[in-house]
């Protein structure tokens, strides 16, 4: 004890002498004359490859690197689509099974093809896989691994290189996609769209490979390169939301030499892959990549000139989101990002100053304050401590939706009957999703009316919006239908009071989940809802595997499940609901847990989808919402709303519920930092000081009675 | 009322009866009479002793389940009878409203109002923002300002309930037992002081919140009380299951030697060569993918938990069996070797008999001290396996659970202590004495520490 | 003392096959390769395809243990079992399955994970040494008596406590350090003070209590009386007679344990965010990533069966009474 108490005060004390007045820097070898965005990130990436990542964590690097055709702009809402590698928008052309143009929206449509003209200065970022030996052939590719040897890391590679990009390699990662070797997530949902890529797909299957396979050699049917700065798509049929897919990483452009400098022999091994070492056009690139602990981005010097834009959404002005309109972006030069797994650390080094916000992939506030954070009635309310950092707040409405859904193929819930729909309804007005937005969320989330979100055309506001079967519009705002009418419905349905009518037997209800998304207070609460009614809940809680497994065989009754839109049309929330979507239907990996099949509902999904948007389009929406709402499909939801805090130094954070591409936009005080890092930091020394003289005052009696012994003797 | 056995109340009141038999048997035995006397003579001994009966009493009181019956309604058969779907222990029983006492979400130990402010319409009809006053606690109170005089007042209350309970508990004890040499008297210190602490407890904390609510409003006293069955029956459990094994095939590779000794040290090296927490992980996955799978075979989901439970303390015995099995099969071919096993062997006795009466007698130190070593081990190990995730059902009230919980609040603002305080203290009381008292008899049992001990 | 360690390293062999064996059942009953495959995937728009794809590509496309459908020894190499042992007895751990490389990996995390573990075992059994002999000292006190008292308190706090505590006293209320990350550079030790400092406090009650033990009884011999009744000093016969004299079973028991250091502090690591195998192995399992898991089951049991041998050795080496053969 004595003898650890004493290293710690040695340890500080060489700590006093090391470093200036603050001890806690977790950052060390910084140097101050880069302007350096500070963040973190919860899970390592496991992919940084644009054929392969697909996870909202991964994007947020992804997307500061990568530019696809299309992008988002940065501050209107609703979410609209802006031109970034392309240098307009897509020409679309609809032909017929001849190949003939067409006109829109007949019924001869059998292809459709996208043409695309990307901006003629875009440039990569300077990377070795350019470098090139004076007869221009490129200068690191090695003959087998040893030559290779000293190469561990892509710093360590002295001759860097850039090229313009060419059309080419957009269709270049379109066939990377397809490749086989590659597991692309895409490949096969992509494959029902662009033509010929399930058979170039199977194609490269069966090709004998030894290293790299230039994918340039292999044609696939519907790519094709009109001129150096065009390219075009060809689509199976209509499929107008093909568009919002040429705005994923996805569609960014790979060059053929950095494919094929990354198959150099022995560099797998060594984890030297585009997986790990993404290479693109972007504002950002990366630099270093420990996704163990820090991953840094630094300013891509070849970047084209882009400016901050000059419009926004209403307010924009007011949140100050406009004072750096038009100026050239980006403004930082450097962003840190580290790994921080446990929330406390992650709060506490916020609260520090050390990192800009609170959250890249999402907020976490509603898990961590309680009265230091809460949304009320009147805005925002904060501890007196958050007060004092003059902390700003974004808020983020992810077009996503949590639900709980029914089965509709399960024997007591399931089914069209009127019995069975009062059923569900019943439990829907018994399931407060209120209170769970309170107690778990902190207030922070909207209740769900509709599969579709706020953002997304089709999501209205007010009355109309509201769910009539489980809301009553009272004074301006919905209010949820009393227990006593949930009884009602319970008791029409066959089951008064919660109990079967002919029986007596209570009516138990399973709730599927999975075992991650739940607590034991969640599920109290979960129980206590259904209690109100009667009725008795169980839970069956099992790991993401099974609860996939249940899902796709339909062998639950209630389940959790949330969805988050790839791109902001009604189409990709409907979707849902689809029975051909059901994965017993479809024998896939379908999104239509829910099983439920409506004909007049399918009929009208098939109508809208194809559809332009258009009033008409959103008269059909409206619809198909209604026949949802009668079902009662879903028991409840809602859709979730983060809160980010930001230090006061950090300025332009709004956030874009789909488009992770920030970081041009940001801006940092790096003054400001300074001096509200020096301040929020000061140690307190005072219980080490008291434990080391303690400690001494320990030894004086220890010492005392130690002569003591020695001057004994023995009678 | 329907009585519920879980698997894990079966195996409880089993090991109490193997205790049981242990004991009245060995009531002949000299030698081992005397060693737990030497244990008991200790006044350390005693107080330890008597913390950890009463954390089993708890733990037993808490493992007789029952589900009570719902009220008739109309159009039920007279002979019809349904059930709740959630057990009560007699425990809760005793601890009267204290788990359906639940308030919305958090409050502070004592305290009268919610942790988290909530929009109320004012006497005026305005919409304020305010701490609400909680449902439970304190309702008795006509005003709040009386509440610290009433805590006063309701300790003395408990007090003397406490009083007439102690007088009624240790009275007998001390007119059978007042003429015995053991440091009785230490021992009904220690019963006095806790019964006092549990009546006050369970007294107040059915006007209070003692420790608190948690999240969803549970009250943690209650909680932590309910950590008591899962860490006492964690650290007994684990060792029962894997004691048959590691006896049978220990003694087995020490005795038959050759193939089966062989056989039986290749399983126990390749076991323990395995990184613990890996094994549990996977076993505790492969559990829990066995429970879901077979939903059919629990009708509540107590029993699901529970199923979990016992398949967490089977493979905890099972990591640790390795450790177990060695020292026996060490002991057992030392024993062997001596002088009179031979000499049975020579006569023809044959290897049960030989086994039953010569050597199984000779090993009951080890397993004795390796159960109650084991004992505190285990307990410590179930909060670290909470952390990692693979610990007892999360639906399970346990310590380890409570302070996974505990770990996010903390760095909530302002830091939410009273989860964390509430599972700390029972449990380091808990292991505080079994360690105490693991010293002890160690140092009764151990050969070496005897030897050791009487060359001193 | 040659011949001994070849025959106990083929001895290994067996052990490292029944390992690998249990591994594989436990994992594959609970994850079957269509479920890795979906992990790995993602969530959305996943067909069968891309499933069939993803097993044909990671090698999980053949059965488990015995192929029906070959004939001959082929049926039971043509497995998974089969392709994915092999290569690990030749320490060829291949791709993790989201496709990273694994030798790659474990060579990087060795370094944090040695960082932290290795300070933490020296300084804890310095401590916990100076502790006890210090302890011994005043044996027969009521010093000792409070000291041992101490220890076993200490002892009965769990774990998790101390980090808790420790993190948010001194990191978080004091800021006399990081609360949490790691840096590859010099400055590392920044952030490994605070877990080195708590790894060891809560290791002096289990630790101090067990040396105590051992020095008290060296203490009995008849040899340390006589050097006491010779009149040396205290101090003189602990550090002189009493602690080399305990050294054998000391090194006996933390010997065992070296070899293992590699492997890194599950809890500590992923408390304070230190990119080592400990917390490589929590992720691998969080993520199910069998090939990472398999792995590291495979290094772990290399190195405890190094462990013991080491441990027989320094038998011979500090008893010179004892032999192998």
């Amino acid at each position: 004890m004595r003898l650890s108490l004493i290293s710690v005060v040695i340890a500080i004390a060489l700590q006093l002498v090391a470093c200036g007045d603050v001890y806690n820097n977790p950052y060390t070898s910084v140097s101050d004359d880069k302007i350096i965005y500070y963040s973190h990130f919860q899970e390592p990436p496991k992919h940084l490859d644009p054929a392969i990542s697909y996870a909202s964590d991964e994007s947020l690097f992804i997307s500061q690197i990568y530019e696809p055709p299309l992008g988002y702009h940065f501050l209107k809402r609703p979410y609209v689509l802006k031109t970034m590698a392309a240098s307009e928008v897509p020409e679309i052309t609809p032909l017929n099974a001849d190949m003939e143009k067409v006109e829109e929206g007949s019924d001869q449509i059998a292809f459709t093809r996208f043409t695309i003209r990307i901006e003629p200065e875009l440039r990569y970022q300077p990377h070795p896989a350019f470098a090139k030996k004076s007869d221009g052939s490129p200068l690191y590719i090695f003959e087998n691994a040893a030559s290779s040897e000293n190469f561990k890391v892509i710093a360590d590679f002295p001759e860097t290189s850039s090229r313009l990009v060419h059309a080419n390699d957009f269709i270049y990662q379109i066939k990377r996609l397809a490749d086989p070797k590659n597991k692309s997530p895409m490949l096969g949902f992509m494959a029902q769209y662009i033509v010929g890529m399930r058979e170039f797909s199977q194609q490269l299957g069966k090709i004998e490979r030894n290293g790299w396979v230039n994918l340039d050699n292999h044609d696939m049917e519907g790519l094709e390169v009109i001129d150096d700065n065009t390219y075009s798509i060809l689509i199976n049929g209509s499929y107008p939301q093909f568009t919002y897919w040429l705005a994923l990483h996805f569609f960014a452009p790979v060059p053929p030499e950095v494919d094929q400098f990354f198959h150099n022999p022995g560099f797998k091994e060594k984890n030297l892959t585009l997986d790990w070492y993404p290479v693109g056009t972007g504002a950002f690139m990366m630099t270093k990549n420990d996704p163990n602990s820090q991953i840094v981005l630094e300013r891509n010097p070849n970047f084209r000139l882009e400016y901050y834009p000059k419009e926004g959404e209403e307010g924009d002005r007011e949140l100050g989101y406009l004072e750096d309109a038009g100026k050239q972006i980006p403004f930082v030069d450097k962003a840190i990002f580290s790994l921080e797994k446990e929330l406390l650390p992650m709060w506490t080094k916020f609260l520090q100053g050390y990192y800009d916000r609170s959250g890249e992939g999402h907020s976490n506030t509603h898990k961590f304050f309680d009265q230091a954070f809460v949304i009320g009635p009147n805005g925002l309310e904060m501890s007196e401590e958050m007060k004092s950092h003059d902390l700003t707040v974004t808020t983020e409405s992810k077009p996503g939706t949590h639900y709980y859904g029914f089965n509709m193929l399960d024997p007591v819930l399931g089914g069209y009957t009127e019995e069975r729909r009062k059923l569900r309804q019943a439990l829907s007005i018994a399931f407060n999703i209120e209170d769970e937005i309170d107690i778990f969320h902190k207030g922070t989330s909207l209740p769900a009316h509709s599969p579709i979100p706020p953002g997304i055309p089709g999501y209205l506001e007010g009355e109309e919006g509201i769910n009539p079967y489980v809301y009553d519009w009272v004074d301006g705002a919905p209010k949820r239908k009393p227990i006593e009418h949930a009884k009602k419905l319970l008791a029409e349905a066959g089951y008064p009071n919660g109990r079967e009518a002919k029986t007596g037997k209570p009516l138990t209800i399973y709730l599927d989940v999975q075992a991650r998304a739940t607590t034991p207070d969640k599920q109290d609460w979960q129980r206590q809802q259904f209690e109100k009614l009667g009725v008795q809940l169980e839970f069956r809680s099992t790991d993401w595997n099974r609860f996939r497994e249940k899902l796709l065989t339909g062998n639950t009754q209630i389940y959790t499940h949330g969805w988050l839109a790839d791109y902001p049309d009604p189409e990709n929330f409907l979707f849902l609901l689809y029975s051909p979507e059901s994965p017993l239907i479809c024998k896939c990996d379908g999104a239509n847990n829910s099983n439920y099949a409506n004909d007049e509902y399918d009929a009208l999904f098939e109508k809208m989808r194809v559809m332009e948007p258009s009033p008409e389009r959103e008269a059909i929406v409206a619809q198909m919402l209604d026949i949802l709402r009668r079902d009662a499909v879903w028991m409840t939801g809602y859709h979730p709303l983060d809160n980010y805090l930001n230090n006061p130094w950090l300025f332009n954070a709004k956030r874009h519920g789909i488009s992770k591409t920030f970081l041009k936009y940001v801006r940092v005080d790096s003054e400001l930092r300074r001096q509200k890092r020096a301040d929020w930091n000061q140690p307190v020394i005072w219980p080490v000081v008291t434990l080391g003289i303690f400690v001494i005052l320990l030894f004086i009696p220890a010492v005392r009675a130690y002569r003591r012994r020695q001057n004994m003797t023995i009678h | 009322m329907k009585i519920v056995v879980l698997w894990s109340d079966a195996l409880i009141f089993l090991l109490v009866a193997v205790i049981a038999t242990f004991f009245w048997n060995m009531r002949k035995d000299k030698i081992l009479t005397e060693r737990w006397r030497q244990v008991f003579s200790s006044r350390l001994g005693m107080v330890a002793f008597v913390v950890i009966a009463s954390y089993i009493l708890i733990a037993l009181l808490d493992s007789l389940h029952f589900r009570k019956a719902l009220e008739p309604v109309e159009g039920q058969p007279a002979d019809q009878v349904f059930y709740e779907n959630r057990a009560t222990s007699v425990l809760d029983v005793l601890m009267g409203d204290m788990a359906d006492e639940n308030e919305r979400t958090y409050s502070a130990p004592f305290s009268l109002k919610s942790f988290e402010k909530v929009n109320m319409k004012a006497d005026d009809g305005s919409s304020i923002r305010d701490f609400p006053p909680l449902v439970h606690a304190g309702k008795h109170l006509d005003d709040p300002a009386d509440k610290p005089a009433d805590i006063v007042k309701q300790t003395f209350i408990a007090l003397i309930i406490a009083i007439v309970v102690c007088a009624f508990w240790i009275g007998p004890q001390w007119y059978f037992l007042r003429n015995s040499e053991l440091p009785w008297k230490s021992a009904w210190i220690a019963q006095a002081v806790i019964i006092l602490v549990f009546v006050w407890l369970i007294y107040v904390g059915n006007l209070y919140h003692v420790l608190g609510t948690d999240k969803a409003g549970n009250d943690v006293l209650y909680k932590s009380i309910k950590g008591i069955r899962t860490g006492v029956l964690l650290g007994t459990l684990a060792t029962l299951v894997m004691l048959p094994i590691a006896v049978t095939l220990g003694v087995c590779a020490g005795y038959f030697k050759g193939w089966v000794d062989d056989i039986v040290q290749y399983l126990y090296t390749t076991l323990s060569s395995i990184p613990g927490i890996l094994l549990i992980a996977a076993s505790v996955l492969l559990f829990q993918v066995y429970i879901d799978l077979n939903p059919d075979f629990f009708t509540i989901g107590l029993q699901k938990a529970d199923a979990r439970f016992v398949g967490l303390c089977f493979i905890l015995g099972v990591t640790s069996w390795a450790t177990l099995c060695r020292l026996v099969r060490a002991e057992t071919l030392k024993i062997s070797q001596l002088e009179y096993v031979q000499a049975a062997h020579a006569f023809g006795v044959s290897n049960y008999r030989i086994i039953k009466r010569h050597i199984l007698p000779n090993l009951t130190h080890i397993i004795l001290i390796t159960f109650v070593l084991d004992f505190s081990a285990l307990v410590l190990a179930e909060a670290v396996l909470s952390y990692i995730g693979v610990g007892v059902d999360p639906a399970m009230t346990s310590w380890g659970n409570m302070i996974n919980e505990a770990r996010e609040e903390l760095s909530q603002e302002p830091a939410i202590w009273w989860t964390l305080a509430g599972a700390f203290f029972f449990m380091f009381t808990l292991v505080l004495a079994a360690n105490l008292f693991s010293d002890l008899v160690r140092d009764a049992f151990d050969p070496k520490t005897v030897d050791g001990g009487a060359k001193a | 003392m040659f011949a001994y360690i070849v025959r106990r390293l083929i001895y290994a062999i067996p052990i490292l096959i029944g390992v690998n064996l249990l591994t594989f059942v436990l994992f594959f009953v609970v994850n079957s390769p269509e479920d890795m495959a979906r992990s790995q995937l993602g969530e959305k728009y996943v067909t069968a395809e891309a499933i069939e794809n993803w097993k044909k590509e990671n090698g999980y496309d053949k059965p488990l243990f015995f192929n029906e459908s070959n004939k001959g020894l082929s049926s039971v190499t043509e497995t998974i079992f089969y392709t994915k042992s092999v290569r690990l007895f030749m320490l060829d751990f291949g791709q993790s399955e989201s496709g990273r490389d694994i030798t790659a990996d474990v060579a990087q995390r060795m370094w944090p994970s040695l960082a932290l573990a290795l300070p933490t075992f020296a300084i804890g059994i310095w401590t916990n040494i100076c502790v006890a002999l210090l302890v011994v000292m005043f044996r027969g006190t009521a010093l000792d008596r409070g000291a041992v008292v101490l220890f076993v308190g200490l002892m009965s706090i769990s774990y998790l406590f101390y980090i808790i505590g420790g993190q948010y006293l001194i990191a978080k209320m004091w800021r006399l350090v990081p609360i949490s990350g790691f840096d590859a550079s010099i400055h590392a030790w920044k952030f490994l003070i605070l877990p080195i400092v708590i790894g060891v406090i809560s290791g002096i009650g289990a630790g101090a209590r067990w040396y105590r033990t051992l020095f008290l009884e060296v203490s009995h011999q008849d040899y340390i009386r006589t050097a006491r009744s010779k009149g040396l000093s205290e101090i003189t016969i602990l550090f002189k007679h009493v602690l080399p004299n305990a050294l054998i079973p000391i090194l006996t028991g933390v010997v065992v344990v070296i070899p293992l250091l590699f492997m890194g502090s599950l809890v500590m690591e992923s408390f304070f965010g230190i990119p080592g195998l400990g917390s490589y192995m929590l992720d691998s399992i969080e993520r199910q990533d069998f090939a990472v898991v398999r792995s590291m089951v495979f290094i772990g049991s290399i190195l405890y069966i190094i462990g013991l041998i080491l441990t027989d050795i320094s038998y011979t080496w500090a008893d010179p009474r004892v032999r192998l053969n």
